[in-house]
């Protein structure tokens, strides 16, 4: 694997920082070499939030993924703003349930998932974040699923135990979409 | 050794510093830093040391005064705002010669600036940080694993020297997560001779004090100072050199420009470009041995800075203006990108006319 930049973008709220944390704690049990920044500005707070990962068999020189190879954009003002970004030949996977436009980029792999619908069927709808999560580790070869859920055991502390579970649940209906 | 665990840069700071025995933290809270506050706030009553907010950074300084002046390891942290409130504690710091850590994760600047990340307080960290003839010890991480190491190095050097030291982070740094060993826990407690700790009668009292009337004396305590300061450019100079050894062109840069640079410089190679990098560690000291050899061998020298151009004043002094020195910068809490620099990079091999 070279190095893969990956651009986690949404709403604040939605789980972005989140979802790119579970990604870059796989990337540490897998031994890789990775790095994890947050958009911590006034954006964060109600606005558009995203966070960078990157995730490497080498070490990982600027830590800011500014042409993804792979984009998750979860609300619209993402997609509109970041596709453009995106390195040919890269992957965008897209909330279709709150983005209803198709990606126009011809030279990029498209994936739609309609995570929050999935969410709100599986009776947690805070979790589209890992479902698309979940269909990215499908899709790409950043990380393995097998142990996806001592990662998640690094982010979730043992008090929520149940968290975890349902998570691991998300991630896995991702993955088998 | 202890195992790798993800950290943001600013927990990594406060975690190294509670293992290097520091057990008193004062602060205000200021965005890019705060979580070295809320780490503390969490952490410190639990190892039965000191977390205290502060109601201003002016009253945090002051209290760092206080403790560093009874030999105990103290630290406080702040952004490009916050730290230049901090001058007039810094000073007497340095005044009196007292050993604390002060860690500023550089914000946007002048003023109250902007939130975004920044390398623009180099002059006001590397030139004193305050009003009279003093300097602090200068660190620059460039990664989370530095950002834990300096902070231990920094509590060690101040002590050693009895200089305060700074980390100048900035707000990439302090923000982003990666993988980090963290130092091993030390059991700190040293005696000081100088320390003001109660005599019990049994010793002549020691006093903590930076006012001197008599300016021959003053003179003389300050001359002192800098033969200390001498030994310190000796001893403690740290730079990283990358792709050095057969370089045509030199790229200076610190911190996250540093990361973005390396980018850059491969990328460079790629195209059959000859270039390097030599990133200082410490920024006072500043490293002028590397940049004198350097001078010798390379065409030119690039400062990528997120400022309007600070370091680029060391560097040319480091090589006595023997060679071209070229800025490529953002300002304001934006930063370079690596195409950015590469672009700088083939401008100064000559291939963009």
């Amino acid at each position: 694997m070279k190095t893969v930049g990956i651009l986690i973008a949404g709403f604040g709220g939605q789980g972005v920082l989140f979802a790119g944390k579970c990604l870059a704690y796989k990337g540490l049990d897998e031994g890789k070499q990775l790095s994890w920044l947050p958009s911590y500005g006034p954006e964060m707070r109600g606005g558009t939030a995203n966070c960078s990962v990157i995730i490497s068999d080498t070490p990982v020189g600027s830590p800011i993924v500014s042409n993804p190879d792979i984009l998750t954009a979860m609300n619209l003002p993402s997609l509109d703003k970041y596709e453009n970004d995106t390195v040919p030949g890269g992957k965008i996977f897209v909330d279709s349930t709150l983005i209803s436009r198709k990606v126009e980029r011809t030279d990029v792999d498209a994936y739609y998932i309609p995570a929050t619908q999935m969410a709100k069927d599986l009776g947690f709808p805070n979790l589209a974040n890992m479902i698309l999560l979940g269909k990215m580790i499908k899709e790409s070869d950043i990380v393995s699923l097998d142990g996806m859920r001592e990662a998640l055991g690094h982010v979730i502390p043992p008090r929520k135990a149940d968290m975890l579970e349902v998570n691991m649940k998300a991630i896995e209906a991702g993955y088998n979409y | 050794m202890s195992e790798k665990v993800l950290m943001k840069g600013n927990e990594a700071i406060a975690e190294a510093a509670i293992r290097a025995g520091c057990r008193h933290y004062f602060g205000y809270p200021i965005t890019p830093q705060t979580e070295i506050a809320a780490y503390m706030a969490k952490r410190m009553p639990k190892i039965g040391g000191c977390f205290l907010q502060a109601e201003s950074e002016i009253s945090a300084i002051n209290m760092v005064y206080g403790v560093a002046g009874t030999g105990y390891r103290v630290m406080t942290s702040s952004s490009s705002p916050g730290i230049s409130l901090k001058g007039e504690g810094i000073s007497y710091l340095a005044g009196a010669d007292l050993p604390a850590l002060i860690v500023n994760v550089q914000r946007g600047g002048p003023g109250l600036g902007g939130i975004q990340p920044s390398q623009a307080d180099y002059f006001q960290a590397t030139k004193g940080g305050g009003h009279g003839d003093f300097h602090l010890i200068v660190m620059a991480p460039a990664s989370v694993q530095e950002m834990a190491d300096m902070t231990a190095k920094c509590f060690d050097l101040s002590d050693k020297y009895r200089v305060p030291a700074m980390i100048l982070a900035d707000g990439t740094m302090g923000q982003m997560m990666e993988p980090v060993v963290l130092p091993e826990p030390v059991d700190y407690c040293k005696e000081k001779d100088w320390a003001v700790t109660g005599t019990k009668g049994k010793r002549k009292h020691n006093i903590i004090n930076s006012l001197y009337l008599k300016p021959e004396e003053l003179e003389k305590i300050n001359f002192e100072r800098f033969e200390r300061y001498k030994v310190i450019e000796e001893n403690e100079c740290l730079y990283e050199e990358f792709m050095m050894e057969d370089a045509e062109i030199c790229v200076v840069a610190f911190g996250i420009a540093s990361r973005v640079s390396k980018n850059a410089i491969v990328a460079a190679r790629e195209q059959g470009i000859k270039v390097g990098m030599i990133r200082p560690i410490t920024l006072w000291p500043f490293p002028k041995k590397p940049f004198r050899a350097a001078a010798d061998k390379v065409k030119a020298f690039i400062s990528v800075e997120l400022s309007m151009g600070q370091m680029i004043e060391d560097v040319l002094l480091a090589t006595e203006c023997r060679k071209p020195v070229t800025l490529c910068n953002r300002s304001g809490g934006m930063i370079p990108s690596p195409e950015q620099v590469l672009e700088a990079i083939k401008n100064a091999a000559g291939g963009n006319k």
